[in-house]
């Protein structure tokens, strides 16, 4: 669920300024080429996966001890992943997307199954049956967890009062919060919250409820401060005083200023985990086991977990951890607040996609 | 092969590879985007084919975003222009020769950094913490400027005025200043000078500018995220939405098919009155 339109047009951009809009489009659409594998763990192994979300140390250790070149590609949201490897040739070789993508990924023929027996510093017994579950297709690993998370919302205490339910977050928006409030430029999260507010279920597609949730979100942004999944920097700013957030980038705020508080609404809110993938056309699997193996080996993933503020599916990775993590309410919240995961049929519906698609141009 | 052909074999050679290129990257996909937009969004996204004009009828739903990038765009053109003209006109016509090429790089400067990091600052310059608080230190209240068209429009004329301002500034610079002395000797007032001479001159720099401008903007979607915050929608925002979020490929290929077509209308238009009536010759323009 953690999709960052913002970013990865920043990265499309830095293409388009050298070399012209054409080229923008066609380098989007035609990614350079690894070099294809010659003998076991050599070459690149191209790792795709969200900003700000892969430990540099890591990856250089990796290299250090296997001689494969990491090569880093940053994407968006779970939808352009899709599109590029609908498109095919992208040279990829680990993918990292969320809990939703991994049964439409691997229907659509996008990923491979993973054969757990080539990752002998993986053990699929510690990772909690929660965490597992989304990553089993018919009961064939297709994902391993990499971490989990939870959305909610990031108020700043000191400029406004934390709502305590969806309804509150959307009347204070078109209230007296009015250009204060910002809503992550992403679907699920988008109309998911919407859905809230009148106590449905996050993944609905059901038309009426749909239509409720749209309605609401027409009324709702004029009075929004910016619909944009960068809202760290308007949040530090001072510009806006209310975002619906995630987990991560809450305990960033949160770290750098106690008066940014996580918070969730009463009627539900949504967890959902992101994945180890293998794309189908990998051209170095080799390297791709290696490079999963390494991250997923406890002191490793250790690093990734207290690097980007995600809790951790492995309980062998938990005894690692240091206290204030394993106790930050906002890294592991308490099991009073009600979650419920996405559904992947929200992710494909094209009602939902087409909805979002006339909000954004509204 | 006889000597008479030689000549256009190797006009034919030379031209290959530009050609080749170009058949390839520009009239083969324009060819797929046109077959797509008539086709059909598969069930999981994506593209499946079709014969339907259902994508075309479904425009209107980006009805705002054609009109918001059709009255930024040329409006950004606009006062880009009005700003350009006249300092193409100091570095071309008074500026001395040692200053010069250092304002010329100056006004060039600013490519050299990341676009990126450019709009990052004038989120901070245009955020609650920059120019509004001037604003509110000298009485003008509460004004929001981010993301809003506002914002937009400044960053367009902020981001594009050095393609405005150098070509403004080589077709002045190939003025013939003995034109202007002839001018002043049959008595002309310098104003009239610079109606008659200097800007008709200097047109085939503004249309060349506006175009190159006006081309970049309506295709624009990084500046309408950064400044707009997803507020200020252009058609290449839903060009961006409809190919990877909602994966709506036909349906993003009519709404790019649809700019292509008023590009090409406007270009027409513009090339074909606006420079015709100028009396300029169309020669110095492509």
């Amino acid at each position: 669920v953690k999709n960052k339109p913002f970013i990865i047009t920043k990265r499309d951009f830095l293409r388009v300024a050298g070399t012209g809009l054409g080229a923008g489009v066609a380098a989007g659409v035609m990614p350079f080429r690894p070099q294809p594998a010659r003998a076991a763990l050599s070459g690149t192994v191209n790792l795709v996966t969200w900003p700000n979300y892969a430990v540099q140390e890591n990856l250089d250790s990796f290299s250090a001890k296997t001689g494969v070149k990491v090569n880093v590609i940053v994407g968006s949201s779970t939808g352009e992943f899709q599109a590029k490897m609908q498109i095919g040739s992208t040279g990829w070789d680990v993918l990292v997307a969320n809990n939703l993508s991994v049964p439409v990924f691997k229907q659509l023929n996008l990923i491979q199954e993973i054969d757990t027996k080539r990752l002998p510093n993986f053990d699929i017994g510690s990772v909690g049956k929660r965490y597992m579950g989304p990553g089993l297709v018919e009961g064939k690993v297709c994902g391993i967890p990499k971490d989990w998370g939870t959305s909610g919302f990031v108020v700043n205490s000191e400029k406004a009062q934390a709502p305590t339910s969806w309804k509150e977050f959307f009347d204070l928006a078109m209230g007296p919060l009015s250009g204060r409030v910002i809503i992550p430029d992403e679907q699920l999260s988008a109309i998911g919250c919407a859905l809230k507010y009148f106590g449905y279920p996050f993944g609905s597609v059901d038309a009426k409820q749909l239509a409720d949730a749209e309605k609401l979100l027409m009324q709702v942004k004029p009075h929004l401060f910016a619909i944009n999944t960068d809202y760290q920097p308007p949040m530090r700013n001072g510009d806006a005083w209310l975002a619906a957030a995630w987990s991560g980038d809450a305990m960033q705020l949160n770290r750098d200023n106690k008066k940014m508080v996580y918070g969730f609404g009463k009627e539900g809110n949504e967890i959902w985990g992101d994945y180890y993938m293998i794309p189908q056309d990998t051209q170095n699997p080799d390297a791709a086991y290696a490079l999963l193996d390494f991250l997923l080996t406890p002191e490793n993933n250790k690093k990734e977990i207290v690097f980007t503020g995600y809790a951790s599916t492995d309980s062998r990775t938990d005894a690692l951890l240091p206290k204030e993590i394993l106790d930050n309410p906002i890294i592991y919240p308490p099991s009073t607040v009600p979650f419920e995961f996405n559904t992947s049929a929200a992710m494909i519906d094209a009602g939902r996609a087409e909805i979002y698609a006339r909000f954004k141009a509204a | 092969m006889s000597m008479e052909n030689r000549p256009r074999t190797t006009t034919a050679l030379l031209l290959a590879p530009a050609g080749v290129i170009f058949f390839f990257l520009l009239i083969l996909p324009s060819l797929v985007v046109l077959v797509y937009s008539f086709g059909e969004r598969a069930p999981m996204g994506g593209y499946q084919p079709a014969l339907t004009f259902s994508n075309y009828l479904n425009l209107p739903a980006r009805g705002k975003a054609f009109v918001n990038t059709l009255t930024l765009a040329p409006l950004g053109t606009a006062v880009a222009a009005l700003f350009s003209f006249p300092l193409a006109y100091f570095l071309a016509m008074r500026c001395s020769d040692r200053w010069r090429s250092t304002l010329l790089i100056m006004v060039m400067a600013p490519f050299w950094t990341s676009q990126l990091l450019r709009y990052y600052a004038w989120i901070m310059i245009l955020g609650s913490k920059g120019i509004p608080a001037w604003l509110a230190m000298l009485g003008f209240g509460d004004i929001q400027l981010i993301n809003t068209p506002w914002a937009v429009l400044i960053g367009a004329i902020y981001a594009y005025l050095p393609l405005m301002v150098l070509p403004i500034y080589v077709s002045l610079e190939k003025l013939d200043r003995r034109l202007l002395e002839a001018s002043a000797d049959l008595g002309a007032s310098p104003w009239r000078t610079f109606r008659q001479i200097t800007f008709p001159s200097a047109l085939p720099g503004v249309a060349a500018g506006s175009m190159l401008v006006f081309i970049l903007l309506m295709g624009d979607f990084v500046l309408p995220l950064f400044l707009g915050g997803g507020k200020v929608f252009f058609i290449g925002n839903a060009l961006v939405d409809l190919f990877l979020q909602s994966r709506n490929w036909p349906f993003g290929s009519a709404v790019g098919v649809s700019l292509v077509a008023i590009m090409f209308f406007i270009v027409f238009i513009y090339m074909r009155f606006v420079l015709g009536s100028s009396g300029t010759r169309r020669v110095a323009l492509v």
